[in-house]
């Protein structure tokens, strides 16, 4: 029983974490290429999310919506680089802080403007509502288990995308050497709004595939975004691997510490201490985890200066 | 920008705000003491971190976690019935002091972005802390019951009192700073700055040197929290969330960082602004984050920037 249980979270860890991956993939993708810090990464991640539940609306299909959703979020962000940040990145990563920050203002009160403040319902596709029994014994639900395959077989594709194609080769180049691959004749600026929008895309998919799961509403790309902030912080910026390890361990501490400090501690502390203390502890686990692992090693833990 | 224009510029920007209360009993509109009293307090944490964003060059992205240390510093001991000010704020001081003291010693080991988002996550850290400690409101944050007593003629009760008390502190402040960025520690934080390596190799231990910046911009940021507490009369581990470090960044930056005056423009125009779009519309984010784009991109040197004309920045 207690053997089903550490597996059911740990699989809910790894769902988490699929899910810090794919905001954390565009993040560092953006900063280790763009030298750009994009606070208002989580502002995609909320677009994407309402995006998909409009066009579900629209189309009357979940399928349809999320399908058109990855290219409006794409468009959202390509507009935002070019409207507000392309000029940022040769700025201080201060200025860049700041203008983020008026981002995400105005993308959590325009989502308000439109659909309300409230928290409004993302429908899973009835096909996913139910569960699958991995195990004698674990039922578990059909659409978190598509939420890890998502993930990984993105992690999978950017892999690729970065390693074994022209786009990539691009990128890494881009990443080490910016003003050698534009004397090469490359338009690093178009390459930087792709790269941009592909990331708000990832963000946008992200989005959409937690809006079931977590509660859809204005500032709810905020609290992901730290998370994936440390996410990224552990792996060592602009390193996708990085982020993929990152978000994996990040996601399990979290939900493994949320599910078993309290008990773990009663066993030492008394009940009421126990009660009190688990879960604050549970909720600063990963900032612990972060600044241990920042003390140790500065710089992350798979410090690249290229996109692989 | 010159050590004296700086002093007049100060010592203009504190007599302007001496004229607030006569000016807001003239007009017969009390509130604006209430809104001018706020202004001061978060002019007092923005210079703070002025200290070490704009002259250090430390870009703190968790400043607003010593708001919450100093506002429960003055909340907890309230409620267990010790109610002297001079008790509560330099316990407020001591607890932010030490709280920059860890947080500092850790990620002053990193640097640039990294600097931005660790600090960020031990800010966080703190909030979570506030939120799941129970016995003091957690979430919802708890009344303070019954704002600082120092004794004699001064009741902070009184609006005014309580208004002109926190103009002497800021006052205190800004002289503390204005001789501290001009004095030995301050050009080593400055040297360290534009450029590390060198002040290490003339010999200077910057790490000490800029941790110290640190802790001393905590400690002050802890009073602006503990007056904080009893302007509000009300304390939420919202004050130390993380867009509240963002609005101090905001007023830092667009005052003009590395100023002094900056940051109290900034603290002024921010909340003014806010105060006035907020009285528009309930949506007044949608307007304020634009304006922050575009202060962004078109005055880089903050409005002190503007006002200073060609003076360079960090000055």
């Amino acid at each position: 029983m207690t053997a089903l249980l550490v597996v059911e979270q740990v699989l809910n860890g790894l769902q988490f974490g699929c899910t810090l991956f794919l905001m954390a993939a565009g993040l560092t993708l953006v900063f280790g290429i763009m030298n750009l810090v994009n606070l208002a990464h989580g502002s995609f991640y909320m677009v994407g999310a309402y995006l998909a539940i409009a066009l579900t609306r629209w189309t009357g299909s979940v399928a349809l919506g999320a399908l058109l959703a990855l290219p409006a979020t794409l468009l959202v962000g390509m507009a935002v680089e070019a409207v507000a940040l392309r000029t940022l990145y040769e700025r201080d990563h201060l200025d860049q802080v700041l203008a983020t920050f008026g981002l995400i203002l105005f993308f959590n009160e325009a989502i308000a403007l439109l659909w309300g403040r409230a928290a409004i319902y993302a429908p899973i596709p009835p096909a996913l509502a139910g569960h699958v029994e991995l195990l004698p014994g674990l039922r578990y639900p059909t659409y978190r288990l598509l939420v890890i395959a998502v993930g990984l077989a993105v992690a999978a594709g950017l892999f690729v995308l970065v390693t074994r194609t022209r786009l990539g080769m691009l990128i890494r180049a881009g990443a080490s050497n910016r003003t050698m691959l534009a004397a090469l004749g490359v338009d690093v600026r178009r390459l930087y709004t792709r790269v941009f929008g592909l990331g708000a895309a990832l963000a946008g998919l992200a989005g959409l595939l937690a809006g079931p799961i977590y509660a859809v509403q204005p500032g709810m790309g905020e609290q992901i975004l730290i998370q994936v902030l440390v996410v990224i912080v552990i792996g060592g910026i602009g390193s996708i691997r990085g982020a993929l390890v990152g978000a994996v361990v990040v996601g399990m501490v979290d939900t493994l510490g949320r599910a078993f400090l309290r008990p773990l501690l009663s066993a030492v502390l008394s009940p009421t201490a126990a009660d009190s203390a688990g879960p604050a502890l549970a909720s600063m686990l990963i900032y612990l985890l972060m600044a241990a692992i920042l003390a140790i090693r500065p710089q992350g833990l798979f410090a690249a200066r290229a996109g692989a | 920008m010159a050590t004296r224009e700086r002093a007049r510029l100060l010592a203009g920007a504190c007599a302007l705000l001496a004229l607030v209360p006569p000016l807001a009993g003239a007009l017969d509109q009390p509130f604006y003491v209430e809104l001018f009293r706020r202004i001061m307090i978060f002019a007092i944490a923005a210079v703070s971190l002025d200290l070490i964003l704009g002259y250090g060059g430390m870009v703190s992205f968790g400043h607003a976690a010593y708001l919450g240390v100093g506002a429960y510093a003055v909340g907890i001991p309230a409620v267990h019935g010790i109610e002297h000010a001079l008790v509560q704020w330099p316990l407020a001081i001591v607890a932010s002091a030490l709280v920059a003291l860890v947080i500092g010693a850790i990620s002053l080991r990193t640097s640039g972005v990294y600097f931005i988002m660790i600090t960020l996550a031990f800010a966080q850290m703190l909030y979570y802390l506030g939120i799941s400690v129970e016995a003091y409101g957690g979430d919802d944050g708890m009344r303070l019951p019954r704002r600082s007593v120092l004794g004699g003629p001064l009741d902070l009760r009184d609006p005014v009192i309580f208004y002109y008390l926190v103009l002497a502190l800021l006052a205190l402040v800004l002289l503390l700073a204005h001789r501290l960025v001009d004095a030995r520690f301050g050009l080593v934080i400055r040297g360290a700055r534009s450029n590390e390596p060198r002040m290490r190799a003339v010999g200077f231990p910057t790490y000490r040197y800029k941790l110290v910046a640190f802790v001393l911009a905590g400690a002050i940021c802890g009073l602006a929290g503990a007056l904080l507490a009893n302007q509000t009369e009300y304390l939420t581990p919202d004050f130390a969330h993380w867009t509240r470090s963002g609005e101090l960044m905001v007023m830092v930056i667009l005052g003009g960082m590395g100023t002094l005056v900056g940051p109290v423009v900034g603290a002024v125009v921010l909340l003014l602004l806010e105060n006035l779009l907020s009285g528009l519309t309930a949506s007044w984010q949608i307007i304020l984050g634009p304006f922050l784009v575009l202060v962004v991109l078109f005055a880089r040197r903050g409005l002190a920037g503007l006002l200073a004309g060609a003076a360079p920045a960090g000055g």
